[in-house]
Parts: C-alpha cells; structure tokens; sequence
C-alpha cells in the first residue's frame, strides 16, 4: 500500500473551492468534507488522475445519538451534528484507499447521490436510507432494502429499540401473519461501560 | 394488435438455485429478462445492530454466522479492525495459523461454490466429489476449534489455542471393519498439520477431477461461456472484488496487494480471466484452489519448524491461563473483569479489510473507548456483486440468471447481514 504522506499531500491538490480536512489515524486517511460540497469533491476524487478513485468499497450512514454515553451515565455523551455519512474508496491503479466523511444535521438529513459516479452506490445508498433514514438526493430508486415489507421506523438509528417495535406471528384463526407489539423485555446481560483513560491501569 | 409481451414473473424465495432466500421479481419478454428487481433482506438479522450490544469478543461468533461458508474469514476482519484500535502485535506463530486457516476456509468455500454452482446447471456429480473434500477440511476446523462450521476460533490477539497434536480418529462399526478402518484413520495418526499435510498432498488431484468433469464439458461451456459479460471498467465501477473482478481481467488481490498477516512472505500466484464471463469466473476460482493449496503447504511447513505462542500475553485483551489463576490473585481479577466487562478498544475508527473467498470483506469500526463497538458495518463482497445482477442477467434467458447467480457465489448469510 502506498504511502499515506504521497496520499495526503495529493488530496491538497483537489480542485479549488473544494474544503476538505484531512486526518490520519492507524495508517488510514479520512477526509471531512462539507455536505454541499460532497458530491463535487467525490467527483474530483474519481476523476483526478493522480487520485483516481475507481471504487467505492463501502458507504454506511452512522448515527452519533449515544456516543461517548454509557450505561452509568446516560446523560452524557452524543455529538452533533447527529449523523454522518461515510464512503470508503479504494484506488485499485494507486492502490491506496480514502475514507470520506459527511456529517449530517437531523433536520436536514439529505445528501447528493452519488450514484452517477459509482453506480455501486445504489444498494449502499438504498440501505443507508433504510437503516438510518438519510435521503439521497438523485437516487433513481430510493426503496427499502433490508426491512420487511411496510415496516416503519429506521432501524439502525440510537434510539430504536434492539428487539423492535413489532413482533409477528401466525394468527390461526385469520388465518394469516399477524403484527403485535413486542412481547419480550429488553434485556442487558453486560452493560456498557466506559472507563475514565488510565483507570485501572498500575502506573496511574 | 394488442397482444402482451411482457410479463413479471417471481423467482424463490424457496428456489433451490437462489442459494438461500433470495427472491427476484423479473419483467420477462417471454423467456428473456428485461430487468431483475432483486428483493433482499430475507435473512436480515441485524448482525451490525447486534455488535452494538454486545462487548467485543462476544461478537466474534455473529461473524462466522455471515458467510457461512467461509466463516474464519470473517473472523479475521473483525479481529483485526480490533487489533488496529487496540495496536496489539499478533505472534507469528498466530499468524500463519491464520493464514493457514483463511486459505483452508478459501478452499472450502471454493469447493461449496463449484459444487452448488455445477448442480444448478445440471452437472450433478461434482457436487458429491467436492464434498468429499469438504468434510475433510471441516474435520480440521473441528480438530482445531471444536466446531465443524462456526468456530469461532480467532482473537484480539491471535487465536484462541494451538493446533493439535492428534486428530480424532474413525472407529470400526458394522459398515467399516477393521481393516477399512485402518486404511481411514492413516492420515489421523499424527498431528492435525500432517493430517493437511496429507491433504494438501491429494487435493490437486481431487481439483484435477472437478476439471475433467467440467472445463471441457460441452454442455457446461455452453452453459456459461459468454455469459454474464462484464468489462473490467464496468467492473470496478459496480464495486466487484475477488474473483468477480479478477475474472474480468483486473488484477487485483489484497493478499498481494495489500497483504496482511504473513502473505508477503507466501509464494503464490493471482488467476486473472480475460472476458470476464462466468467461465473465466469459474476458471480463476478453480485455479484460486490449487494457488491456495499452495499457501497451505507453505504454512504447515513453517507451522511444523516453529513453535510459540499463538496469542499475545496481554491480560488486558486476552484472559490468563487458567493455571495462573488458581495461583495469582492479578490474574484473577484479570479473568474477572474480561469476563464480566470486556476490555474497552481506544476511541477512533479502522477499516480492516482481507480478501475473502468471494472478495474484500471489510469491517468499518468505530470505537467510543467503551466496552462495546459503537458502530460496525460490515462491507459484504456478495451484497456488491448481487445489487449487479440487473445488469449482468438484461439480455439473456432465464436460465442463464441461475448461471449468473451461480458465479456470483452468493451467500445470504453476508448479503442481508
């Protein structure tokens, strides 16, 4: 793998008027980028020769309600804006690989498709509205993907419960699948816990 | 005349040939597909939902239940996104027990997939040989996990024990007398390595089988060559990885190119096809089988010259030996708390990714330094490969859909995740 200092110096290089904040952790690049400028920079990071994108290896949405938020103080934590986007490319011809980030206000929860680049896009896309409910503006198809038929609610968001809001069963006498409320308690067997840094470590 | 053409027809979701629970709704103009709508989600459990409840390594057997048929691969991203947030060093030893693994687990995807793959085009035998093989390569994931499929066996840290000095052995029954039974316990006399050893002796031969019965079949030609074309651009473009890509002509493997674990250090070579049909898909897989019975030599050859430890002495990540217990209070308290809380990962996020038998297999991880991940996405090679469908099957009949699906070597487990 190529290394990430070539890799960072080239992302500098990206068109004008583009604004992207470059980090790098664990020998990886991410990249933050404005959410009006996602679908321009992404198109750059495609096109540029130098950079040469081919691939979009992943597209996820995130949701940051709970983070930093334990099961002990449940009142901490969370960042804003609430949601985010990330891409992963990968540059099969460079061989190296970029993480984009966008992060999104729950308010305004859309995001330019970008399909038109990647046509992979679709499926990722699809499935980030139906987990988390982000709107991709452009999207051709913008159906759910993963849930059952007429199921309501994101489920991959914070605050959607693990164990659902219905449950389903066979109902002998309609004769026909049913949906009830859920029946089962949720259930925490180890909670979750974050440690003040140091602690519990001998020297501290 | 107003006659109508077109028509929809459904496809599964409990059709033998959509390997699993995949259901199709396809605009057919008489026997030839205008569009496919695939409709996914049939075996969504909410694996990456799951994660987010559970403390880390609880989480390493929901990753063998995603591709079931190649499960230790799985393991391996997950395990190393985590050793990335972690920074813990792996021992060398664990590292080509790994390697070892991930190319036995190739080999026995390979095999599932040439079996399945053949039966639905009408090649029934194939099926029967390959699992033949198979059983023996589970054999070695029993002997060195304890579990025949979902073995859980890697960790933070390297693995979670060594290999074996002894296989278990076949017992004389009214079906097999004495003699019989001796021939089949021959390979089980010594350790699990010479039990691959011995494998990976044979396996060429077993492959050269599965040849003969269809690389020059006419009938199997018929079947899948110039079918499902795809162009290297287009390729890339619709996120192929693994064989799909290299079948059609883009050389590109992470084991190669991005290696991981010991795979710098492996002699083997990439299959690349050149018309990026289900022929020279089927053509790179066959000869990914005998590249990584290579591999597998290569590693038991060093597994067999080397001995260490297997997994890292860090008692923050990995539990004390229970011996150690008995004497040392730290210890214990160690076990304790990995037990009872886990061990948190440092905030941050990785992308850890290993060429899985069907292609890259990702895992994102974000980390909020607590005990449990706070995301986990899981990047499925099959889930790209099968939002391409449309695309591959416009055009052709329908019984070339199940040859596409065929070669796309899709399994539900990862697809709906």
């Amino acid at each position: 793998m190529g290394s990430t200092q070539h890799l960072i110096s080239r992302l500098s290089t990206v068109g004008s008027g583009v604004n992207i904040s470059v980090t790098e952790a664990h020998g990886e690049v991410s990249a933050e980028v404005e959410c009006s400028q996602l679908h321009r920079c992404l198109q750059l990071l495609h096109d540029q020769p130098d950079l040469c994108f081919e691939q979009l290896i992943d597209l996820c949405g995130v949701d940051y309600l709970d983070y930093g938020k334990d099961d002990a103080r449940a009142n901490a934590g969370g960042t804003s804006p609430r949601f985010a986007v990330v891409y992963h490319l990968l540059s099969v011809s460079h061989n190296h690989r970029l993480r984009v980030v966008v992060r999104l206000e729950e308010e305004s929860l859309t995001v330019d498709s970008v399909i038109d680049i990647w046509p992979v896009a679709d499926w990722f896309e699809r499935e980030a509205f139906d987990l988390f409910g982000i709107i991709f503006i452009g999207h051709p198809d913008l159906r759910r993907l993963l849930t059952d038929y007429g199921f309501v609610g994101h489920p991959f968001r914070k605050d959607f419960p693990l164990s659902g809001h219905v449950e389903m069963r066979y109902d002998e006498e309609k004769g026909r699948v049913v949906y009830e409320p859920v029946s089962i308690e949720p259930r925490v067997t180890v909670p979750r816990v974050i440690r003040e840094r140091g602690s519990g470590e001998r020297n501290s | 005349m107003s006659e109508i053409h077109n028509y929809t027809m459904n496809f599964g979701p409990q059709h033998p040939a959509a390997h699993g629970v995949l259901r199709l709704v396809m605009e057919m103009d008489g026997e030839v597909v205008e569009r496919i709508d695939p409709h996914i989600g049939l075996l969504h459990r909410a694996t990456e939902k799951l994660a987010e409840s559970k403390p880390y390594n609880h989480n390493i057997g929901y990753m063998d239940r995603l591709d079931y048929v190649s499960m230790m691969c799985n393991e391996h991203a997950y395990v190393m996104a985590i050793e990335k947030l972690l920074g813990v060093t792996v021992p060398k030893r664990a590292r080509y027990i790994r390697v070892l693994f991930d190319e036995i687990t190739r080999i026995l995807n390979h095999l599932m997939w040439i079996g399945a793959h053949a039966l639905d085009i009408g090649a029934m035998s194939v099926f029967l040989y390959a699992f033949r093989e198979r059983e023996d390569l589970m054999d070695c994931y029993e002997a060195a996990s304890g579990a025949r499929m979902h073995a859980t066996y890697y960790r933070p840290g390297g693995v979670y024990r060594d290999l074996p000095d002894s296989m278990p052995q076949y017992e004389s029954s009214r079906w097999h007398g004495e003699g019989d039974t001796r021939e089949r316990n021959q390979d089980r006399s010594g350790s699990l390595l010479d039990f691959i050893w011995a494998f990976s002796e044979r396996f060429p031969g077993c492959v050269d089988d599965y040849e003969t019965l269809l690389t020059d079949n006419r009938i199997w030609k018929q079947r899948t060559v110039g079918i499902g074309v795809v162009e290297p651009s287009r390729a890339l473009k619709l996120g192929f990885t693994g064989p799909m890509l290299r079948g059609s002509g883009v050389e590109w493997d992470l084991r190669k190119k991005q290696p991981y674990e010991v795979y710098d250090q492996m002699d083997f070579d990439i299959p690349v096809g050149t018309e990026g049909d289900c022929y020279d898909r089927y053509l790179v897989r066959v000869e990914e089988m005998r590249q990584s019975n290579r591999i597998v030599r290569q590693c038991v050859k060093w597994l067999q010259a080397n001995a260490g430890p297997v997994i890292v002495e860090n008692y923050k990540v990995v539990p004390p030996r229970r011996e150690a217990m008995k004497q040392d209070m730290e210890s214990l308290i160690h076990h304790f708390k990995l037990f009872t809380e886990g061990y948190a990962v440092p905030a941050g996020e990785v992308y850890a990714a290993v060429e899985a038998p069907k292609g890259e297999f990702g895992v994102y991880l974000i980390s909020d330094n607590a005990n449990k991940p706070y995301r986990l996405k899981i990047r499925a090679p099959g889930f790209a490969h099968l939002a391409a469908l449309n695309e591959m099957a416009r055009g052709h009949m329908l019984a070339d859909v199940v040859a596409i699906i065929g070669s796309q070597d899709i399994v539900f487990g990862e697809v709906d995740r």
